[in-house]
This record gives structure tokens, sequence and C-alpha cells, in this order.
């Protein structure tokens, strides 16, 4: 098990919640103030260099217009950390490929860290969120086919060893030839994000993928994860693929103190949106905007804001105690959704402050990680073949 | 109000399978329905087919129209269309368009003199003014109860049972819906090149608007007429984005000398 420190860097210096209609995409930047916001990015940076020393993986991830995240450009996160940290992982969690128009660029840069980090990075690719249709104004009913036409196009650009030419649906080039080449062969790990759609994290499993999802109940994840274990196979990509779940994290010495660490960390889940932007037209299939008109369907966030935080621990979709308690609810997760490979934290979110995250995170790296780092991997379906 | 014949029957065209409804009887009208397709069910269309046959086609992804992915655009659907007019062997055919439908009529006008006459309602397709000018209301950033009260002078009138929907009728207000949004989407309900063909329009035309459409307002509307040689422009008081709707007897009252 591959433990991996993460925040989304939030500007939680807002308005109250009530009074506020959404935290994305239009609120106005009026409620920025850089001099904060330029404590918090070297504050949360701080972090992942902590993480990396307490041996810890860094993941890290983009959004746009938004106060719950302030990391806008992932690729700049990760070159910091390449430079700035000599041991861990770094992952990219993930590229907004079918956002950002220029999968070449994305390429390029994912080669760059690589360098840099000598071989130290794993990159994820995302369709995106709901709410990041705005910011980039993708036409929401082609994401899926953008975000796989953009994989495709990097990977044959890391591996190609001669320049060609591309014309695809949404990128069209005369001349490909990257320089530099990525540092790990034949690229680095490549992560991939989803939730309902069972067809393409079969399509990730197939070509070795990491598949990665968030903040799910067990059930849910468990359905995910035997999907892609149907149809995992190891296409000796480094790191070996598998599967990756992401729950907020509070680890500390006493259960009180736990459970005042995870009622913080649930700002996250009551970041709010206006509905248009939760929804955009063609981002999920024509069923569930059927379900959507009867009023039967509603989003996850939706779902869970008004759950309490006993209720998200015994889903799994937080894990907070002892460092006795969260290793076992760990162990426990890991057998209700037959097992899985990296541990993704959200151990920061809202007003969580330096001390008490640097807490946790170091409580979690001394005493919990090693309990649960010895946790049997995903095999592959051909791990035999592999292994002859 | 008496029973009219409705026959509706699939035609491949270009390829793609295309759902068209005919209604009524008497000299030929085509009729290309807007972005939400509630003229269908509204009185406004049985009126016209008491005295016309209206042959109203579903665009790609409307309907039951079948949508490949290549087609992104109403430009696409315009030649489409144009098929269906051979098709049908229809000359100088009177063509009423409304919103998207009326955008449609003229990009298929720009490239063929197909239409004897044209009656455009409350149509979008063009960008009137600079990069920073909101021509027209962003209807997907905007919450549902703003956009709700942009397009109808009276929202009561915007209510939908869907509640007592089948699923194949909910279907095809989800595929609506997102097929809009897939030709719509990028340029923001205009075609930059559309402007600059809308010379080539031949054809006597009308546009109709009305006057609380807080989605495109009657100034955008009199600018889009301005582009189209002879064309004139009549503003229905006390109606939103879908004036034939609100205020079906105006409406007919326009149209009907209009299209004699």
């Amino acid at each position: 098990m591959y433990a991996w420190h993460f925040t989304e860097m939030p500007y939680p210096h807002l308005p109250p919640f009530d009074q506020m209609s959404t935290m994305r995409v239009s609120l106005p930047n009026s409620h920025y103030d850089p001099k904060i916001g330029a404590d918090l990015y070297n504050r949360y940076l701080d972090e992942y260099i902590i993480a990396s020393e307490l041996g810890l993986n860094m993941l890290v991830n983009e959004h746009h217009q938004t106060a719950t995240c302030l990391d806008v450009a992932v690729p700049l996160t990760a070159a910091i950390l390449a430079r700035q940290t000599s041991q861990g992982r770094i992952c990219i969690l993930g590229n907004p490929v079918a956002n950002r128009n220029d999968p070449l660029r994305i390429a390029e840069e994912m080669a760059m860290i690589d360098n840099i980090s000598r071989g130290r990075l794993d990159v994820g690719y995302v369709r995106g969120v709901p709410y990041e249709i705005f910011a980039a104004n993708t036409n929401p009913t082609q994401t899926v086919e953008k975000l796989w036409e953009g994989i495709d196009l990097t990977v044959l650009a890391w591996t190609s060893k001669e320049p060609f030419n591309f014309e695809g649906s949404f990128t069209h080039r005369r001349m490909i030839n990257l320089w530099p080449r990525p540092y790990q062969t034949p690229h680095p790990a490549i992560w991939i994000t989803g939730s309902s759609d069972l067809e393409s994290i079969k399509k990730a499993a197939g070509r070795g993928y990491v598949f990665a999802t968030f903040l799910q109940p067990y059930d849910k994840v468990r359905t995910m994860f035997d999907a892609y274990r149907s149809n995992f196979h190891d296409r000796g990509l480094p790191g070996g693929g598998g599967t990756a779940y992401m729950p907020l994290v509070y680890t500390a010495d006493t259960e009180e103190e736990a459970e005042k660490g995870a009622q913080e960390l649930t700002w996250y889940l009551a970041a709010k949106a206006e509905p248009q932007y939760r929804n955009p037209p063609g981002y999920v299939p024509v069923a569930f905007n059927v379900e959507a008109l009867r009023g039967t369907y509603s989003g996850r966030t939706d779902a869970m804001r008004a759950k309490s935080i006993d209720f998200l621990k015994e889903q799994g979709v937080m894990i907070y105690g002892t460092p006795d308690s969260v290793a076992k609810q760990v162990k426990r997760f890991y057998d209700l959704v037959g097992g899985f490979d990296h541990l993704l934290m959200m151990q920061q979110a809202g007003f969580l402050d330096h001390a008490r995250t640097v807490k946790s995170m170091t409580l979690f790296s001394k005493e919990v990680y090693p309990q649960i780092k010895d946790l049997a991997r995903t095999q592959p379906l051909n791990a035999r073949a592999a292994a002859e | 109000m008496s029973t009219i014949a409705k026959q509706i029957s699939t035609i491949r065209l270009a390829g793609v399978d295309i759902e068209v409804e005919r209604r009524g009887s008497g000299s030929p009208i085509l009729v290309l329905y807007s972005e939400e397709a509630l003229e269908l069910e509204s009185p406004v269309l049985d009126r016209l087919a008491a005295t016309h046959e209206l042959i109203i086609p579903s665009p790609p992804g409307f309907g039951h129209s079948e949508r490949p992915d290549w087609i992104t655009c109403p430009d696409d659907i315009s030649y489409i269309y144009l098929d269906l007019v051979d098709h049908l062997g229809l000359k100088n055919v009177t063509t009423i368009g409304f919103g998207l439908g009326g955008w449609l009529a003229l990009e298929m006008a720009t490239k063929v003199n197909f239409a004897g006459k044209l009656v455009l309602v409350d149509p979008y397709g063009v960008k009137i003014g600079g990069p920073t000018d909101r021509d027209i209301q962003d209807i997907w950033t905007s919450h549902p109860s703003v956009v709700e009260k942009l397009k109808w002078r009276d929202t009561a009138k915007a209510k939908r049972d869907f509640a007592n929907m089948t699923d194949d009728q909910l279907s095809i207000v989800a595929r609506n819906v997102e097929t809009f949004a897939r030709l719509c989407w990028e340029p923001y309900m205009h075609n930059s090149k559309l402007k600059r063909r809308l010379h080539r329009v031949n054809a006597p035309t009308l546009f109709i608007w009305g006057a609380n459409d807080g989605i495109i307002t009657p100034a955008y509307g009199k600018a889009y007429a301005g582009l189209i040689k002879g064309a004139k422009l009549e503003v229905i008081d006390e109606a939103g984005h879908f004036p034939h709707l609100e205020q079906p007897e105006a409406f007919l009252k326009i149209v009907a000398p209009f299209i004699g």
C-alpha cells in the first residue's frame, strides 16, 4: 500500500456559507486577498515537503475559478516539488487534458518534470468535474472523446522516437517531436479517475493504468474496483497499475481530537455550487438526466452534504481516529472493497491549520503507515505471463 | 379543435436518419422548431395546419433523429435540411423557424435560395457586439430560475409536467437539451461566418420578436434584421423568447398576411 498526502489548497477565508450561492465558477475574486493567498500557497507547499520527509508520497491536482482550490496549474506544483524534494513519488491527478486543448504541451511538461525528479512522476489524467467545463469552455458533450484522444496522443508523443504528424478530432500537428523524452521507460505510470462509467474503468485496467476514485461509499468503490480487476493487465508500466482511493483522513492522539479534525475536513464536502454548474448539458448520459427530470438523481456532493461524520466514517468516506483506529479502518475498507493499492489522503481542508495538519500527517506516517504498508497489491490477470 | 392528420416518418439523408412529421393539408410550410421543441404541442401549429401542410423535421440529436459525432454545429445541419428540401421536391417553400430553427433556416438560405418566404422568430445565429458584449444571455451559467425569467414574460407558462411524462418523452427532453449544447456551446449561439453570408438571402424575410425576450432582446433582433436586405421586424408585446406560445393570436395575426 502506498500512502499519499493531498490538499486541494483551499482558500477558506470567505463569507459564511449561507451568504454565498456558490464557491465555484462565479464567486467574485474580490473575495481573494493576495497576501493571504501567498501565505497559503507557501504553507501548502511546505506541507508537501514535510510529507516527503515523512516518507509519504505527494498527490497534487488543479481546479479553476474556485475558492476550493488555489492550485490552478498542477505542472507548476509538481515542478516545485520535483526540485524541492528528493524522495517520494509525485502524482498529478490529474492533467485536465480535455479542458486544456493542448495534449502535447502536457506531454512536454510531464517529460520535463519526470527528468527533473529523476523518474518520480506519475501522470494522471482527468476528464474534469462538471464545474471545470465553464472555466475551460469545453463542450460538455465531448469531454470523454477529448480525454481519450489526449491520453493516446501524449503516450504516442512520449514513445515515438521519430517525428510524426497527427490529425485527430481535437488536435492537429504537422510535426510532433518531443524534447525531452520522459525519464521513465516506456513512460511514467498513467492514472485515470472515474466513478460511474464501468466501461471506461475496464478500458484503463486493460491498459495497465492506475484507476482512482474519491470519497465514495465502500459498496460503490467495490463495484468500481471489481470492474477494474475483471480486466486488469500488466503492460509493463512503472508502478504496475492497480487501484487508488481517496478518503478524508485525520489521525490524532485521542478520539476527541480526531473528531474535531475530521469535523474541520468536512468543509470540503460542504463547498457550494449553483445547480447549473453541477450538471452541464451532456456531461452525464441522457438516462441520468431522465432521472434528474424525474427528481430521482442528485450528485455525490449533494447526497453527502447533510451526513454526519459517523456516517461518513462507516462508509469509508472519512477515516479518522487514533493511529491504531485509523489503521484498522484502512484495513476494513481494504477488505470491503476487495483490496486496493494507493491510499490518497486528503489530510487538509478548509481551516485546518498547519500545526494540526502536520501533527496528523506525522502520526499517520510514523504509526499507521507501517501497519498497512504490506497489504497485498492488486494482481493483474496476466500475472503469471508477466512473471515468466 | 378538429382532429388534424399527423404522420411521422424517418428519412435517411446524408447517412443520417431524420424524423419528419407531416401535419395538416394545404400548401406546404417547412417548420423548424425551437431548441425546446415546445411548438410541437402548442395550438399555434395546429392553427397553421388547418390551412397548410406542415413539414416538421427534427434536427439530428433532437426528437428521434440520429446524431452522429460529426455533427457539431447548425451549419452541419443546414446541408441535411437542404437535402430534405430536395428529397421532398419543395420549391420556394414558406419556412418558419423558431429560435435555433430560425438560425438553421438562415444557414440554409445563405447556401441555396430555397425558401419562398422566411419567418424567423427570436432566432439566434449572429454576434452583434464586441468580445465583452453579452449579446446573448448565457443560459448555461445562469441559475435555472433566472433563465426562466429571461425566456418567459409569464413564467407560469414555462412549467412542464415532467412527472407525468413517459421515459421516451423525458429522453427527448434530455436529448434536446444535450444536443443544443453540442451545437451551440462555442461559439456561443452564433456562427461568426453567418453575418458575412446573409447578403445572399433573397427571400422576403420577416423577423418576429418577443418584446420581453431577455435572452436575445429586440435590439439584437433589429440589428440582425438589418443584415438582410428588405427584412422587416415585428415586435409582440407581453411576450418573451417564445412570442408564438405566449401570444399566439398576435403571432398569427402578423404571420397570416405575410405568408398569404
